[in-house]
């Protein structure tokens, strides 16, 4: 195909008067800085009082569309190279830099061998388009509470990696999330990388979400992992490491820990057991009603769905049993 | 304001430079400054995905992306899928199976169906629908939308 000029060849493009070209742009005015380095990227950060960083823009752009946010300066860490990349660490766990895009994380075979859950979850993460651009530091910076990230790294026991003014800290998940909205970053904090640590060999998962329309934010989400412990040899095999999480219903991604302690140990997971924990569950957490679903609704979905998460998680793991 | 920024990419195989405010969408970029308004803008945060365009092959939605954030790369708007004459797949797809009523969500619907079929086998038509979530169309012309989705997988899977 013969490539046609699609762009007029003289100049004269701009119809409106400059003074008019004000009343077009939807975010209030701000400077802009793209460093190469993270170095200059944190000196930027603590040059203004008011700086926000931008990567993908996926959650950003959005609230400076609506002027909900109105930065004096934004600093687009999007080309420094040294926050890009997934990669493997000791003991089967992976780290992946906070520029990782949901689209790479979602096709990355690492992720997709080594934690699957991530892998499925992934597929719910918005739109191809949304997940083409917004990143994974994006994702956990921002602290949706109906976002997929912030659970799979609180399912996870994750470490996340923040660098600031004087160094380097590393922040446990279940401490990162405070609110919704809401993280343990200061404002002249960059969030370069989380560490998923890997799971016991012998441990199966199970995920799933409902939304209004696919794609859109949850009303409801359950992850599990169960993994075997114990001697398989002698028969002296039961669930040991157990983690639920849940998420849409509470400000954060939330850890159902009395529920996970109720089948850690289990020889066998039954109907009445399972019907159990996700009675646990349903009264442990407290979610808002919204315009979407009400409290009720949301602690009907929670119960329902974590039983037939359970169950599936319980299914593979007995699979597992004949392997190795 | 006087903070504007050089910035330079490729528009429809075009080199482009322009000055800009750092704030400015690439949709009104795209629209106001070259006067592509093949480019349509509807809610402008995300929703809709009228404005859905590829920068570097990759589905975007522009509302969301400022003009300064793709310096430097290369942005494919529905002027350039193809013409009247010459037509893309999709768009022939799209004309077959009568994929559009007031064609307002059709740019954003065309760039999104492109990239759906280089990434995904798009096997059933929930896989089509699924990919298609992002995209409103408020004639609610779906089935028509998917049909021809579903046309050009074939044909191209064929090829």
């Amino acid at each position: 195909m013969k490539a046609a000029r699609l762009l007029p060849k003289s100049a004269p493009l701009v119809l409106l008067a400059a003074s008019d070209r004000e009343v077009i742009m939807k975010p209030a005015a701000f400077d802009y800085e793209r460093p190469q380095t993270l170095d200059d990227a944190l000196k930027l950060l603590a040059s203004s009082d008011n700086a926000k960083i931008i990567a993908g823009g996926q959650s950003l752009m959005p609230m400076l569309n609506f002027r909900l946010l109105a930065p004096e300066l934004l600093v687009d860490i999007s080309r420094i190279d040294e926050l890009r990349g997934i990669r493997e660490t000791k003991g089967r766990g992976l780290s992946v830099g906070a520029l990782t895009r949901h689209h790479e994380m979602e096709t990355s075979k690492l992720v997709e061998e080594r934690f699957p859950v991530i892998h499925e979850a992934m597929q719910y993460v918005a739109h191809l388009a949304i997940r083409n651009r917004g990143t994974i530091g994006g994702s956990l910076s921002h602290a949706d509470p109906a976002a997929e990230l912030p659970m799979m790294a609180v399912l996870l026991d994750a470490h996340l990696h923040v660098a600031g003014p004087n160094g380097l800290r590393q922040v446990a998940a279940r401490d990162f999330f405070l609110g919704a909205l809401t993280t343990d970053l200061e404002e002249n904090e960059i969030l370069v990388q989380v560490e998923f640590p890997g799971l016991p060999k012998r441990s199966a998962y199970a995920f799933d979400e409902f939304a209004q329309r696919s794609g859109d934010f949850a009303l409801c989400s359950v992850a599990v992992i169960l993994s075997w412990s114990g001697n398989f040899l002698t028969g002296g095999k039961k669930i040991g490491d157990v983690r639920i999480a849940l998420m849409g219903v509470d400000e954060t991604p939330v850890r159902i820990e009395v529920a996970e302690q109720l089948l850690s140990g289990a020889k066998h997971i039954d109907d009445p057991l399972l019907e159990q924990v996700a009675s646990v569950i349903r009264d442990t957490i407290q979610p808002n009603g919204d315009l979407h679903a009400s409290a009720d609704y949301r602690r009907h979905l929670a119960y329902t769905m974590s039983q037939q998460t359970l169950k599936t998680a319980w299914q593979r793991l007995q699979g597992q049993t004949d392997e190795d | 304001m006087s903070n504007l920024k050089t910035i330079s990419l490729t528009v429809n195989g075009e080199k482009v430079v322009r000055q800009v405010e750092p704030r400015l969408l690439l949709a009104d970029f795209l629209r106001n400054e070259l006067n592509l308004t093949g480019t349509h803008i509807g809610c402008e945060h995300g929703i809709c995905g009228a404005c859905t365009l590829l920068v570097n092959g990759d589905s975007v939605r522009s509302c969301l992306t400022l003009a300064i954030q793709v310096d430097g790369a290369e942005v494919t708007t529905v002027e350039a899928h193809g013409k009247p004459d010459s037509m893309s797949v999709v768009q022939e797809k799209f004309q077959q199976c009568h994929g559009l009523q007031c064609g307002f969500c059709t740019p954003g619907m065309l760039a999104t169906a492109e990239d759906l079929l280089n990434k995904y086998p798009l096997v059933t038509e929930e896989d089509i629908r699924e990919g298609l979530s992002g995209n409103i169309c408020r004639c609610t012309g779906y089935q028509n939308i998917v049909d021809a989705v579903a046309a050009a997988r074939d044909e191209v899977r064929s090829q």
